[in-house]
């Protein structure tokens, strides 16, 4: 399958669209400071957030000079205005920023060690950048050689390729001879040293050593890296290595460990006794050690950090502040209601002005510390439906039942009966009323689950005899003789893998394999835009909770952020090293979290297109996120079925719940955030505690400065219910308002 | 075209250089052997690449089968022709040649011609759609099991069908062996659920046989049978069932015309059957007691309804336990009895016929009675066992046993809950229900009131069943009775001329009490002592109090039958505040015209009722929470769930 860098001939398809994704990366990686390019965008009318810091400003050269290059010399000019820089700066950064550049990243204890290692290509230092797009830049800067060998050249110093397995066993036996307590910290080192020491080998034409190396080391990798090796051990060829897209991530990314002082310092000293370069190059070059100061980390303490395609998230991406907290309600008239009213009449005039205040004081009074800033985020005005039913929305809340360990929520299941086309993907609307369901055959099929029919508008000839100014004109403008209970929307031309309500409940999102998200209208039941960007699958797709905005993301490796008013992203998240397959909003719109294929999750922030979190630990690729409701947590589920919670504000994992046996598809918070539902591909829907699960690390002291965490097995003691469904996969979770859980599937005969 | 094999290394399947070359030879392509090793190490990887690639098409679309569709789209992402015929559902048989290494997937010709022409068009498939079913409800697993409704909605199995025709053949057919066979297969099937809608349908058919006493008994079988069926869960159709069985036992059928019909035993069998539905399931439906209660009362108390239907009503009561006889019965009698003593009065020949059925009602109400009276006497026994000896309150006792009793009357409901009209029986039966308020009166007072009605007729029963009146608590109560009474027994057997059974607990209570021990009542209830029992039984003894019947005759009834009085407390005097029973029955008298009593209804047992309660309290969830059951089933033919 053809990546982003898929080999000489998408190389060149690429380049055509290359222009265009670098306006996008302008916007993205400018978010602060362009205003250009988004003066359309709603998101310019954020504050800018003070002078862009020095990794920003190279990057802004590395574009600079791509542009010139490619002699798009407007655009030149366009973003040295916007971002303010010198001619001369930006020559004199340039220089610096390919030679040095990577000793100012890096920075540290770790930059006289760097040193020594012999200068590579210009693109390689760059490659360590997180973004995709920047090695792309870089790869281009070096003269439009095929990407691929520029950064493999860094394999081109071989040693003797008889030797490797003995390198590689000498590790092998001094770290088991090391004390146990840095046994498991440098134990981190074997896989990332095993995989480059085999594509070394590849990449130099020893393909038997290569095959025996292989199979004399692969068995003492952990299980969790078992999917790459199955990868990693077909390739035998070094034409082989071009396209294949897991040795891509290797090359682009540095596989990041995280190693105490005296644990590193044991390994250094080894090694320069030895005078094992072949090793110690390998570290300089593929690997990032991020050092910390303290007691080394515990076998299990590193094995729930790691899993994932690229080792751990650096320390310092996690620090950032992250404005986890909720919006301030808006403040709305609460009229209250025809019933109410009646009620209140009887019992005299007086009393209902007090109830009008009690309903909006409780909550929009205290504003959250967490929060960010109400206009951070330009969010579309209420409309005076949206205001109603917000209303609507409070009135079901006061009938909400509370749940808890004693008093779990009932289940209803909603199942997909003779859907051989297969269905993929799920959504209700957030009052329970509409189901939507994304199926193998491109279609998209909206039901209703009220009594209430499904309607479209009128045509235009007819809307023009209606009385406008009726009071029941949105009745009216509804077509009776199209109601029905269900609609099937035709558009795609693949299969739908992602559908979203918008929150109004007039628009319908659908991601699909053909790489356009499609905005439907639920009153016509028409398409209105095709949102092409993606290029290749686009795998989930989400509506923010103050509609308008919207997230996708798909096998190119990025998510996106859309207006649904623009027919081009607003920003684009790159960072994965994979697929990016399930987009999450926070609840307060400020952030999108993303899981991958990587097997990490990331958070991004909305404003400047930052990436604030990662979070490894899961094994395998991530199929479903869930914000609390309150902003604060993150549960995750993947392929290995198992949930893991997420302290956002700390960036910690702080959960872990196992008891799925297979990919876990379906994650829901109940609507107070007490109880998580996960439904898996297990035929099971599980609810957990998750009242505990937060509570009990709330409790502990945060050890939030290295990260380490200690997770109590307890996944028993939390697990409150697993609940059967005969032979339905659990495709989708939803609380209503009121708290009852709904669960959708597609009934699987076979 | 992709034939493999497997080598030692069992990790990937890898083609041989040798198909390679075969592959090329068909082409026209002469390969060496080193061109067609490359080669196939290349293909191979190449397979592999895509296998993989293909795999995320499949989690996407989450499944755990990897298809053909998902192999095409990644070959086509990966700009690569794919492969097409071999998108069909079905496994395609892949089959080894004899001779030769050769593997092939097995394409049989099809005649398009013939296909084209067919007449048999393959139907289309089935439209997608949604279902939904309430998994768990509370956590719990539904309650009804998942297969019940949803096959009862499916139009029948042939084979269900079949033995629904046959088996009600069976039942309402002449042949008495035949029925007997399908009422115990009825009685024992555990495939039946489906089928209960439909019998329970053909059960609601009493109506319509009214007039065939024999086709109405076998409908009774019919409903004992499937609520014996251990497999069946009835659900809401419990209520249903109920109605029925009431219907034959309230109404006054055509078949009673004819009075050589025997529709007192059909009565008397639907009335026990009430009883064995209530006791085996009356938990299914909420305020089922209540109601069955209500209907029951509302006939005893409408004059214009046939004797037979009274009669049908006191066995109802009788067949629900004696609490239900002293609840609706008991406070209904002096009403009633005025009605029942004119027609036993009345010795016209005209009147032959009704007088035959009222004595029928007079027996069963004797019977009543009786059963009642024994129980009490038990359970006062038993409460006064429990209650320690020296607390002169019997009421604590008495109130205790009733808490305590092991489900001699069932958890009463709230009443607040609103009547679920399925039936007319059904129907509540006036607003201010007497029982409602009910209070509860003292064994003596009870005693003294009924044998003020049947006279000799109530001590006769007692005196000529000894055993089962006189000693009517085995076990835990002899050594108490031992000590407290030289035997409880033995004074009955003294006193069969005076009330016997009763003084077993009548002497308990004025000891307690601490007063003078006194002679029980003489049953010489006539209505010309009343003074002397007044006086004899002083401050303490309400009971002869409240049973001087003397001061009934006295009294206008409602029904302006000077025999029947309705005050029987006459005497609202202070008495010491410790007897509840008096307080009972002075609060009693004092209300006594309307016969509504004031007295609060003693606070029932939290404990047992909170499981049906917090149980619907709950299901709000779904719905509303006095339909539970029945929301369930409608939430299974349609989409619409109440959210």
């Amino acid at each position: 399958m053809a990546a982003v860098q898929d080999g000489q001939m998408e190389l060149d398809a690429e380049k055509e669209t290359k222009p265009e994704i670098l306006s996008d990366g302008t916007s993205n990686l400018s978010g602060n400071t362009a205003s250009g390019t988004l003066s359309s965008s709603p998101l310019t009318a954020a504050p800018a957030g003070g002078a862009p810091k020095m990794e920003d400003q190279q990057t802004l050269i590395a574009v600079l000079q791509f542009l010139k290059r490619n002699k798009l010399t407007d655009s030149v000019e366009i973003l040295r205005r916007e971002a303010g820089l010198g001619e001369d700066q930006e020559d004199s950064q340039a220089t610096d920023g390919s030679g040095g550049g990577k000793g100012d990243v890096d920075g540290g204890d770790a930059n006289s060690l760097l040193s020594r290692v012999s200068i590579t290509s210009a693109a390689a230092p760059q490659s360590m950048c997180d973004s995709p797009l920047m090695f792309m830049l870089s790869a281009a800067g070096a003269d439009d050689q095929p990407d691929v060998s520029v950064v493999l050249s860094a394999y081109s110093q071989q040693g003797d390729p008889s030797l490797y397995q003995v390198y590689y066993s000498g590790l092998k036996n001094f770290i088991e001879s090391v004390l146990d307590c840095h046994r498991a910290e440098l134990s981190q080192l074997f896989y990332p040293l095993f995989v480059h020491m085999y594509l070394e080998l590849v990449y130099n034409n020893h393909e038997n050593e290569a095959k025996a190396f292989f199979e004399k080391f692969s068995g003492d990798q952990e299980c969790y890296y078992q999917d790459d090796l199955r990868v990693l051990c077909g390739l035998t060829k070094k034409e082989h290595l071009k396209g294949n897209e897991v040795l891509l991530d290797f090359r682009t990314s540095r596989f990041v460990l995280r190693i105490s002082r005296d644990s590193y310092q044991l390994l250094k000293r080894h090694l320069q006794e030895r005078h094992n370069n072949q090793i110690w190059n390998i570290i300089q070059e593929h690997l990032y050690i991020d050092i910390f100061d303290g007691m080394p980390r515990s076998k299990s303490q590193i094995d729930s950090m790691s899993g994932s395609l690229a080792g751990e998230g650096k320390r310092e991406v996690n620090k950032a502040k992250v404005f986890h907290g909720l919006l301030k309600e808006p403040e709305i008239e609460v009229p209250l209601d025809d019933e109410d009213d009646e009620a209140e009449n009887e019992e005299g005039k007086p009393k209902k002005k007090k109830t009008k205040k009690d309903s909006l004081g409780s909550k929009s009074k205290k504003q959250d510390p967490n929060a960010p800033q109400q206009n951070r985020i330009p969010l579309p005005e209420l409309k005076d439906s949206d205001k109603l039913d917000k209303i609507m929305y409070m009135k079901e809340s006061t009938k909400r039942i509370r749940l808890g360990p004693e008093n779990l929520p009932s289940i209803c299941f909603y199942t997909f009966l003779n859907a051989y086309q297969g269905l993929t993907a799920v959504d209700f609307t957030d009052d329970s009323s509409l189901l939507a369901g994304g199926f193998a055959d491109s279609t998209v099929r909206v039901w209703s689950v009220t009594p209430k029919k499904l309607r479209k508008v009128k045509s235009a000839a007819d809307l023009n005899m209606i009385d406008k100014e009726s009071d029941d004109v949105l009745e009216r403008i509804m077509d009776e003789k199209t109601a029905s209970e269900s609609k099937i929307l035709y558009g795609h031309s693949g299969p739908v893998y992602g559908v979203s309500f918008s929150p109004d409940r007039n628009y319908l999102l659908s991601s699909s394999e053909d790489g356009t998200v499609r905005l439907w209208s639920l009153l016509t039941f028409t398409c209105l835009v095709g949102y092409k960007g993606h290029n290749y699958p686009v795998w989930d797709t989400q509506f923010s909770p103050f509609g308008y905005y919207f997230v996708s993301g798909g096998h190119d490796r990025v998510a996106r952020l859309w207006a649904t008013d623009h027919y081009q992203p607003l920003r684009i998240f790159a960072g994965h090293l994979a697929d990016v397959t399930c987009t999450r909003f926070h609840p307060n719109s400020n952030y999108v979290a993303t899981g991958s294929t990587d097997r990490t999750i990331r958070l991004w922030d909305v404003l400047n297109g930052n990436c604030v979190r990662i979070f490894t630990g899961h094994k395998g690729p991530i199929h479903s996120l869930a914000f609390s409701p309150n902003g604060k947590f993150l549960a995750s589920g993947s392929t290995d079925g198992r949930v893991l919670l997420w302290d956002i504000g700390h960036g910690l994992m702080i959960g872990e719940l196992k008891g799925h046996t297979d990919t876990i598809y379906s994650l829901k918070f109940s609507r107070d955030g007490e109880i998580l539902a996960s439904g898996s591909m297990d035929n099971t829907v599980r609810l957990w505690n998750s009242m505990k699960a937060f509570d009990e690390v709330e409790t502990d002291d945060f050890t939030a400065t290295t990260g380490h965490i200690h997770l109590p097995d307890n996944s028993q003691e939390l697990l409150l219910g697993t609940y059967h469904s005969k032979s339905t996969p659990v495709t989708h979770l939803h609380f209503t308002r009121r708290n009852l859980l709904l669960a959708a599937g597609a009934y699987n005969s076979q | 075209h992709q034939s493999s094999t497997g080598r030692e290394e069992r990790r990937f399947a890898e083609v041989p250089r040798e198909s390679i070359k075969l592959m090329a030879e068909s082409t026209g392509v002469e390969l060496s052997e080193e061109v067609a090793a490359l080669l196939a190490e290349d293909v191979c990887y190449r397979l592999r690449e895509a296998t993989q690639n293909s795999s995320q098409f499949m989690r996407h679309a989450k499944r755990r089968k990897l298809s053909v569709e998902d192999f095409n789209r990644a070959l086509r992402w990966s700009n690569t022709e794919t492969v097409c015929g071999y998108g069909a559902q079905d496994a395609l048989p892949f089959r080894p040649l004899k001779e030769g290494e050769l593997f092939f997937v097995e394409d049989r010709e099809i005649n398009l011609v013939e296909l084209a022409l067919a007449t048999n068009i393959p139907k289309g498939c089935a439209e997608t759609m949604v279902r939904v079913h309430v998994s768990y409800l509370d956590g719990k697993g539904n309650l009804e099991p998942q297969g019940t409704v949803p096959t009862a909605v499916q139009s029948l199995s042939e084979d269900l069908l079949k033995y629904y025709q046959q088996i009600t053949r069976a039942i309402l057919g002449e042949d008495p062996h035949l029925m007997k066979v399908a009422l115990i297969d009825l009685q024992s099937n555990s495939k039946i659920a489906a089928l209960l809608p439909y019998f329970v349908y053909v059960i609601s058919g009493v109506k319509s046989v009214s007039h065939d006493l024999d086709q109405l008994n076998r409908l009774l079988h019919m409903v004992k049978s499937l609520v014996q069926n251990p497999y069946l869960y009835l659900g809401s159709y419990v209520r249903s069932l109920v109605s029925s069985v009431m219907y034959c036992i309230l109404e006054p059928l055509a078949a009673s015309i004819n009075p050589l019909n025997d529709h007192w035993t059909l009565r008397d069998y639907a009335a026990l059957l009430l009883s064995h539905i209530f006791w085996t399931h009356g938990d299914l439906v909420s305020g089922l007691y209540h109601q069955i209660l209500l209907s029951l009362q509302k006939v005893l108390s409408d004059p214009v309804r046939p004797l037979c239907s009274h009669y049908g009503a006191v066995v109802g009561l009788h067949a629900l336990g004696w609490k239900a006889v002293e609840r609706v019965l008991y406070p209904h009698l002096p009403a009633y009895w005025a009605n029942l003593q004119a027609v036993l009065d009345d010795y016209s020949v005209s009147n032959a016929q009704v007088k035959a059925d009222g004595h029928k009602v007079y027996g069963a109400i004797l019977v009543a009675v009786e059963r009642l009276l024994k129980m009490k006497a038990l359970s006062l026994t038993l409460a006064a066992e429990g209650s320690s000896a020296g607390l002169p309150g019997t009421t604590t006792g008495a109130v205790g046993f009733r808490e305590n009793s092991p489900g001699l009357s069932p958890p009463p409901e709230p009443l607040s809950e609103p009547p679920l009209g399925i039936a007319s029986h059904l129907q509540a039966g006036g607003a201010g229900c007497q029982w409602e308020e009910w209070t509860p009166v003292s064994l003596p007072a009870m005693y003294c009131e009924l044998y003020s009605f049947f006279g000799d007729s109530l001590a006769v029963r007692f005196s000529t069943d000894p055993p089962l009146g006189g000693a009517p608590p085995p076990g835990p109560c002899q050594p108490l009775e031992g000590r407290k009474e030289p035997a409880s027994s033995a004074p009955n057997l003294e006193n069969t001329r005076k009330m016997p059974q009763l003084t077993a607990s009548m002497n308990i209570s004025p000891r307690q009490d601490g007063s003078p021990r006194m002679e029980p009542q003489p049953p010489s209830l006539a209505a010309t002592v009343p003074g002397r029992s007044l006086s004899r039984s002083s401050s303490s003894s309400s009971v002869s109090r409240s049973r001087s019947s003397s001061s009934r005759p006295g009294r206008s009834t409602s029904q302006s039958r000077d025999i029947f009085p309705k005050s029987r407390f006459p005497l609202p005097q202070a008495g010491p505040p410790a007897f509840s029973f008096i307080i009972g029955g002075r609060q009693m008298g004092r209300r006594c015209l309307g016969r509504r009593f004031q007295t609060s209804f003693t606070p029932t047992p939290p404990l047992t009722t909170l499981p049906p309660r917090a149980y619907a309290h709950k299901l709000p969830v779904i719905g509303r929470v006095s339909k539970p059951v029945r929301r369930w089933t409608c939430s299974h033919y349609s989409l619409h769930l109440p959210l």
